[in-house]
């Protein structure tokens, strides 16, 4: 057992689970490791398995029938005109925003995991950034629009640059929630692309920038510099996200 | 307007509470009957545990303040299930949750291929998994819940989910492999 990745983390790495820093070190950690190549390739096999296998058991028709009229509920409730239908959708949004408010309300999920963030939710948290009306809560490409516009909405100052001339001009930015705490995300873009940098305040020490994670298609970087952490995350590749969180920190 | 006596809080929900919880908690009907029918390993069972979990869900339904309906039901429906088995089959519940997992699997992705090929065998091995190991299986894989909400449904903290996850996926692994290598000869 040359290795120093436990089976854990593997299987948190594979569920997405793992932040995104570990995550990116995993990665090249497989570049050289054949033992965790070949228990990611089994764990992966035993997934895909299982989801081809189609294991998933449905309600009997008759059972939802039961239920219903055990509660009484009447069946023209079950009215699916477009009005009611928008009222879903309404209650299914408000579930979405609660939901997410709930989980971070749960004091008991803080004391078991680091303050860091999955690369699952980074990856999540830029895809949920490009539906549309979502990319900006301000948009500008103004730095000095765009750094007052986080007063008094998170408890740090994140820091706000545009690198228009160094070809990625500022967006605009936005709150958004990762790892259980609000973070302040810019929003730069790169030829026809977005990124997002996620920006909070970490008490650890300096990290350079680490090598990419990538994922579904996306990639990100992590660095932190001078008390904030940073997660850059996005469809181009991963050199324009070396070079953009260099400059940050040059910057800085 | 109350009913029988059997519906004690039931009169209390009003019209309203009645069309919410049929959108907000119904449509996780599957998943409620999914979860039971893989910890009870039985459908007949799990219709009737998903119907007393389901019902269980509406008389405390004042009590869901809004959060995440399908992970708030189906921790309903884990411990209805948990009850369930206590009283009927107890045994299920003491196998003991080993640790002897020193014995690494010789599972390879070809061989995993082949025997997770096999529906009626899949669901087997996973039905031979203690019942607080399939039960992340089955929240994780079949009803794609993130570690977070595998740990609120099942009420433990994040890294047991994490661990339990892995030494499940290992014991299925095992349980895939091993009567593979068993039945080999009768196949020939």
């Amino acid at each position: 057992m040359s290795c120093d990745f436990s089976t854990t983390l593997l299987h948190a790495y594979l569920d997405g689970e793992l932040d995104a820093m570990r995550a990116a070190e995993f990665e090249r950690h497989l570049e050289t490791c054949r033992e965790c190549t070949a228990t990611l390739g089994a764990a992966e096999s035993l997934r895909s398995s299982l989801q081809r296998a189609q294991l998933y058991e449905t309600a009997p028709p008759g059972l939802r029938k039961k239920i219903r009229s055990e509660l009484k509920i009447s069946a023209a409730g079950a009215s699916s005109s477009p009005v009611a239908a928008w009222r879903w959708l309404a209650a299914a949004a408000a579930i979405l925003l609660v939901t997410g408010v709930a989980w971070f309300a749960v004091p008991q999920f803080r004391s078991d995991t680091p303050q860091s963030v999955t690369a699952a939710e980074v990856i999540d948290a830029h895809i949920r950034s490009l539906q549309a009306g979502h990319l900006t809560d301000v948009a500008s490409t103004d730095q000095h629009t765009v750094k007052p516009w986080f007063n008094g909405k998170l408890d740090f100052i994140p820091p706000v640059r545009d690198f228009m001339d160094e070809g990625f001009p500022l967006i605009g930015g936005r709150l958004d929630v990762l790892g259980e705490r609000n973070v302040a995300a810019l929003v730069y873009g790169r030829r026809k692309h977005f990124i997002n940098v996620f920006v909070w305040p970490t008490k650890d020490l300096d990290t350079p920038i680490h090598p990419p994670g990538s994922r579904q298609g996306y990639q990100w970087v992590h660095w932190r510099h001078q008390g904030m952490e940073f997660c850059a995350v996005s469809d181009v590749s991963a050199q324009d996200l070396h070079e953009l969180a260099q400059l940050f920190i040059q910057n800085h | 307007m109350s009913t029988t006596g059997q519906g004690k809080g039931w009169d209390v929900l009003d019209s309203q509470d009645r069309a919410r919880f049929e959108q907000v908690v119904l449509p996780h009907l599957d998943a409620a009957f999914n979860l039971s029918r893989w910890l009870l390993r039985s459908r007949a069972d799990a219709e009737d545990v998903a119907q007393e979990a389901l019902l269980r869900a509406f008389r405390f339904f004042r009590g869901f303040n809004g959060g995440d309906a399908r992970a708030w039901l189906l921790q309903i429906v884990r411990n209805t299930c948990y009850t369930w088995l206590e009283k009927n089959r107890q045994v299920e519940l003491m196998t003991e949750f080993d640790e002897d997992l020193h014995q690494q699997s010789s599972a390879t992705p070809e061989t995993l291929a082949i025997a997770g090929d096999n529906r009626e065998r899949l669901a087997r091995a996973l039905e031979t998994l203690p019942v607080r190991f399939r039960e992340v299986i089955i929240l994780r894989e079949l009803e794609g819940c993130s570690y977070k909400e595998i740990a609120s449904i099942t009420s433990v903290p994040i890294g047991t989910v994490m661990s339990a996850l892995a030494r499940a996926r290992q014991r299925l692994q095992r349980a895939l492999t091993q009567p593979a290598q068993q039945e080999a000869p009768h196949e020939l």
